[in-house]
């Protein structure tokens, strides 16, 4: 198990380099008016364009203006360009928004994932089967923000049975945090719901054909013990790897979307401004802080997928 | 269903609505199992024993399967039971074994739980530490060295041989009248396969469980078979008692198996004999017998109609199918080079 920390930690700061090097090369890259003409404003004398470029570092070469970025980030002092506010501020106002959203769509779409994987895996064929498949389907294929619309246009402007944006913090009042966050989270987790009961179905199928599963049948079991605890079981093994995947895919890129649609103000509607005004010190953080929590949940699936499957043993060398 | 046979087949039917048609993988199949005795069934892939040994238990229902004849226990209809008559007859009254004990196994639980699974499944009332000491019983009766701790190991943690040994023990836990041992041995060692052989015999013996073993392996069914019934494209070609299999032959396909044997009592060929050509699809048989495309004795009668049972006077036990004269094959066994001659050893 230490072998195994040890060897995540080390990874973790290597992705962490790598992800921070291409983000920062990508905006240095890409066609853009200086950052320090446009702090100084249309009308700047070159004088204070010079005296701008001075102050923030804009005049030392890229690798030293990379690493007084990075140290910033990592002691807290980094200002964005756009607003001249404290970053890391402003993420750490935002993560309780950011997650809310995404731990809540994350147990909406797992539940109804395996529900529906698992309802059309056991009736394949039938028409339960087929009409979940076309939803599934359906959920996949609909855009994020055609969702968001729709449910905007049906269920905030037509009825008006839930609020169209806004945030109110759980420990404010917990029942206006899940009424506000009701729709963000549908609207996140419909994709994911298609997704993955579509993965569960087609993996069902296959350990339907293992042959324990013909000793389960053998042996007198009755098929709902069969299909919970045989196939079911097993089935769930892949579903967790992806989820690792995708959950922390989701909490800082698949999420942002949603945020700004629904105007939550989380970590992921900073980002969509930070793009939006190639505001460097804002998206260098966000990123790095996504690619940590990416590569953490990664970690924390191995650990659960070696409880779920025993022939996996961590740290262990492979045969 | 004759008297006294505790499990009985007439005339069963098994076919798989396919892709490429209508593939019949059990034609006509009849036997009975008296308790205590051992029934081989022998025949190459695809020869319709694994299908017909699943069918008893109802293994193989599923919407593409037709299912025809009847398969009773203790007089009891099997093949339209409901659901939930068929589930009290698995594992309780009739235990299987198959043939990989590497997959049959799901991989994560321990051996021990999935043996108490078994036995809970039939017995509500036995409790969970009950069900545990059981296990640790049914392994060490197996002859699982330290079952005691061994019950709590994954399926992965026990090498091959002790998985098929789990199996048995597992297949064995509620005491069933019929054992089905579907290829128990081909998935193993051959020193570990005399191993799993001795245990099924000893088993059979002191507990009188009455057992199917299906094999391809004719070395195998000399050890512990009391009757061999061979199989050939889902069709029986011969049934008869070991001794009347081993030394009286009356079937060229079964001439052909033993003739593929290796034997230590015979000079050894250069070459060990084989039965040319490959076993026809099911999809699409041949009218009359199916084995005539392999066999060296094909004459005009055998492409007309599938040959009818045939027993031998002498010997009531012994049936085969196959359009030659009974003195006509004793001619051709002595020309073809001593298949099956020579007195029982007894």
């Amino acid at each position: 198990m230490a072998r195994f920390i040890v060897r995540r930690l080390a990874g973790m700061v290597l992705v962490l380099f790598a992800v921070s090097v291409l983000t920062f090369a990508i905006f240095n890259l890409i066609p853009n008016s200086p950052p320090a003409q446009r702090l100084a404003g249309k009308n700047a004398t070159p004088t204070l364009v010079k005296s701008i470029e001075k102050d923030w570092g804009f005049d030392e070469p890229l690798p030293v203006q990379y690493f007084e970025t990075m140290k910033k980030i990592f002691t807290g002092e980094l200002i964005s360009y756009g607003d001249e506010l404290n970053v890391e501020e402003r993420i750490v106002e935002g993560i309780p928004t950011s997650f809310s959203l995404c731990i809540g769509a994350a147990v909406i779409w797992l539940s109804f994932g395996i529900l529906f994987g698992f309802l059309s895996a056991t009736r394949v064929g039938g028409w339960l089967d087929r009409a979940l498949t076309i939803g599934s389907v359906g959920g996949i294929s609909i855009p994020v923000f055609l969702i968001a619309t729709l449910f905007l246009y049906f269920l905030t402007y037509k009825i008006e049975l839930f609020p169209a944006s806004g945030y109110v913090p759980l420990l404010e009042d917990p029942i206006q945090w899940a009424y506000h966050l009701v729709l963000p989270w549908f609207t996140l987790a419909i994709l994911n719901i298609g997704f993955y009961s579509r993965v569960l179905r087609s993996n069902m199928l296959d350990v339907m054909r293992e042959d324990y599963v013909r000793t389960a049948r053998a042996k007198g079991l009755d098929e709902r013990r069969i299909m919970v605890r045989h196939v079911l079981r097993n089935s769930l093994i892949p579903i967790i790897t992806l989820f690792g995947l995708d959950f922390g895919a989701t909490l800082f890129g698949g999420a942002i979307i949603t945020e700004v649609i629904f105007s939550l103000g989380g970590v992921g509607q900073y980002a969509a401004e930070s793009i939006t005004n190639l505001d460097l010190p804002p998206l260098m953080a966000i990123t790095i802080f996504g690619a940590f929590f990416v590569v953490l949940f990664n970690a924390l699936t191995d650990v659960v997928y070696a409880y779920l499957d025993p022939r996996i043993r961590l740290g262990s060398s492979a045969q | 269903m004759s008297p006294g046979a505790l499990l009985s087949a007439r005339d069963l039917r098994v076919g798989f609505a396919t892709e490429g048609g209508q593939l019949q993988a059990v034609d006509g199949v009849s036997f009975d199992l008296a308790a205590g005795e051992v029934l081989a069934i022998v025949g190459e892939s695809g020869s319709g024993k694994s299908v017909t040994a699943q069918t008893i238990l109802g293994l193989t229902r599923s919407p593409n399967a037709r299912i025809e004849g009847s398969v009773q226990l203790g007089g009891v209809e099997l093949l339209d039971a409901s659901d939930s008559a068929l589930r009290q007859v698995r594992g309780e009254r009739i235990g299987m074994v198959f043939q990989d004990p590497m997959t049959s196994f799901n991989p994560v639980y321990r051996l021990g739980s999935q043996i108490v699974e078994a036995i809970r499944a039939h017995r509500g009332d036995v409790s969970k530490a009950e069900g545990r000491a059981r296990a640790v019983e049914l392994l060490d009766s197996v002859g699982i060295p330290d079952a005691e701790r061994r019950v709590d190991d994954y399926p992965h943690e026990f090498s091959g041989g002790m998985r098929q040994r789990a199996m048995i023990a597992m297949a064995l836990a509620l005491e069933p009248e019929v054992l089905i041992a579907d290829e128990p041995t081909t998935a193993l060692d051959v020193t570990i396969q005399a191993q799993v052989l001795r245990l099924l015999e000893r088993l059979n013996r002191e507990r009188g469980v009455a057992t199917i073993l299906i094999t391809h392996d004719l070395g195998v069914v000399a050890e512990v078979a009391d009757r061999v019934m061979v199989m050939y494209a889902g069709r029986v070609v011969e049934e008869g008692t070991l001794d009347e299999i081993f030394y009286d032959p009356q079937h060229p396909y079964t001439w052909g198996l033993l003739g593929s044997l290796t034997r230590l009592d015979r000079p050894r060929p250069k070459r060990l004999p084989q039965i040319s050509g490959a076993p026809p699809s099911l999809l699409s048989l041949p009218p009359g017998c199916s084995f005539r495309a392999r066999c060296p004795h094909e004459f005009a009668k055998c492409a007309e109609m599938p040959p009818l049972e045939a027993r031998l006077p002498d010997a009531p036990s012994h049936c085969d199918r196959c359009w030659l004269s009974p003195e006509r094959k004793r001619e051709l066994r002595q020309v073809e080079g001593q298949i099956g001659l020579g007195a029982p050893a007894r």
